[in-house]
């Protein structure tokens, strides 16, 4: 092992240290707000709808957060894979952000300089996101009776089919040949059974089922 | 004013998110000076590691606004604190909607819907929300020393030059997710008792924005875009659903 390599074992040794009693402290202090809220309120927790709730959210995202660690951890080296998973925006911020940094300065991943340069970039990054929302939250606290006015209700009670129908439009789209079926066996579910339309939480696993299906035929198929 | 409004927006919701963020933020400065002076002891060039800083700070700004704009959406069902929260930590907007979704329905609501909310949904949601999003975070604490350790080790094998099925499974996943979704507006606009036309209008409406912002990404190179597709689509629709009641 030369000095270079070396001088990266205890650097990496000491991020993970520190990573990992950071990682934990953050979960505490993450999970500690509902139950903050929860004794503020004088309401308890749901353990009957928090179970339900959580087995169905499980389903779907444990297996994205296995792929996205697998995939992801990789590009962003140590440093920069805590920090990523505890501020998120991994996709759409903190790997474009490492790749931004990672060209600028002509690092390789696995070098000690990448290490470093991945670690600086998404640090910077949280930092600023954290600043911007910050400010954006001092500004939104005097306009909060405006947001809360009768007059925008419809707004804020649709704002789940607006994120849909813009994320569906991406994604559907992105990969038309494996959304047609599920699409159209939802919509036909929903006409004809309408107890199912407000059961979108359980629609949503064989939906997701279904489509895992087809990509996966239409991939070995070589059709996607 | 709603009092459930008024219960999630308190002052002292707004302070432990502060106390909260004030963590990570500490946490995140940590990381930085150290890796900063290690970069240093290593010989890097200062020039390049400011040159990292700057660059990452001004990549970040329009992204952050964007989350910024979600957090505008979701605080009207949720609250400032807990959507500033939601939004700074972990998670992203399109997680944070469905896991609220889904959460509210658990809980015995129809949905996100403002009128059916109350301070125990709210508390129940938050913890689904939490508890639904932390698997990074806890395969980086379990996994992440000997992942690297392996990955970095083992010689990189030629590509085949076709990625694995693991790129397309993500996306498969969530088009599925919005079929389901988008499923249940359709038999919603159904006429019948209890039938509801906004959800599937608003939803077209958002579709129709972010075609339009994907026509000027796509095929007009204006990538830059991609930052503020999703929350100006759904700001837009989400106006657009006001002008509708108005109208109606």
């Amino acid at each position: 092992m030369n000095e270079k390599e070396l001088f990266l074992k205890d650097f990496n040794d000491s991020l993970h240290k520190l990573g990992r009693l950071t990682s934990m402290a953050v979960i505490v202090l993450l999970i500690g707000f509902p139950f903050f809220a929860s004794i503020m309120s004088g309401e308890s927790i749901s353990l009957q709808g928090f179970l339900a709730g959580f087995a169905k959210v499980g389903i779907i995202y444990i297996p994205v957060a296995i792929v996205e660690f697998l995939v992801y951890t990789p590009m962003l080296g140590v440093g920069g894979s805590y920090l990523s998973f505890i501020t998120g925006n991994v996709t759409n911020m903190k790997i474009p952000c490492v790749m931004n940094a990672k060209d600028i300065a002509g690092t390789e991943p696995g070098t000690p300089e990448h290490e470093i340069i991945s670690t600086i970039s998404v640090a910077t990054s949280a930092i600023v996101t954290t600043l911007v929302i910050v400010l954006g939250v001092i500004l939104l606290v005097p306009l909060q009776p405006i947001l809360q006015s009768e007059m925008l209700l419809p707004a804020f009670n649709n704002v789940v089919p607006a994120l849909f129908g813009a994320l569906g439009i991406k994604y559907f789209l992105k990969s038309p040949k494996i959304a047609v079926i599920p699409l159209l066996l939802m919509s036909l579910l929903c006409i004809f059974v309408p107890s199912m339309i407000s059961q979108t939480s359980i629609l949503i696993i064989p939906s997701g089922g279904l489509a895992l299906l087809i990509g996966f035929v239409l991939f070995k198929k070589n059709m996607i | 004013m709603n009092h459930y409004l008024n219960s999630v927006n308190a002052p002292s919701f707004y302070l432990i998110v502060a106390l909260i963020l004030t963590f990570i933020t500490v946490m995140c400065v940590v990381f930085l000076v150290k890796s900063y002076r290690a970069g240093v002891k290593l010989g890097m060039d200062k020039k390049v590691l400011r040159k990292t800083i700057t660059a990452s700070a001004t990549f970040t700004l329009l992204p952050s606004i964007s989350i910024l704009l979600g957090v505008i959406a979701l605080s009207g069902t949720l609250g400032v604190p807990l959507s500033w929260l939601r939004l700074s930590v972990i998670g992203a907007l399109q997680y944070e909607l469905n896991v609220a979704e889904i959460a509210a329905q658990s809980v015995g609501l129809n949905g996100l819907v403002l009128s059916e909310l109350n301070m125990k949904a709210f508390v129940t949601i938050a913890l689904v929300m939490t508890a639904g999003i932390l698997g990074g975070v806890i395969c980086c604490i379990f996994f992440l020393k000997k992942y690297l350790g392996k990955v970095q080790s083992v010689p990189k094998k030629e590509s085949s030059g076709k990625p694995g099925f693991g790129a397309h499974a993500t996306t498969a996943m969530f088009v599925g997710l919005c079929a389901a979704y988008i499923g249940s507006y359709i038999g919603r606009a159904v006429p019948r008792e209890g039938s509801d036309i906004m959800p599937i209008l608003v939803a077209i409406i958002a579709a129709c924005i972010m075609a339009v912002f994907e026509y000027f990404i796509q095929k007009k190179g204006k990538a830059v875009l991609e930052n503020f597709s999703l929350a100006a689509s759904m700001l837009l629709a989400m106006a657009a659903a006001v002008l509708i009641q108005l109208v109606l």
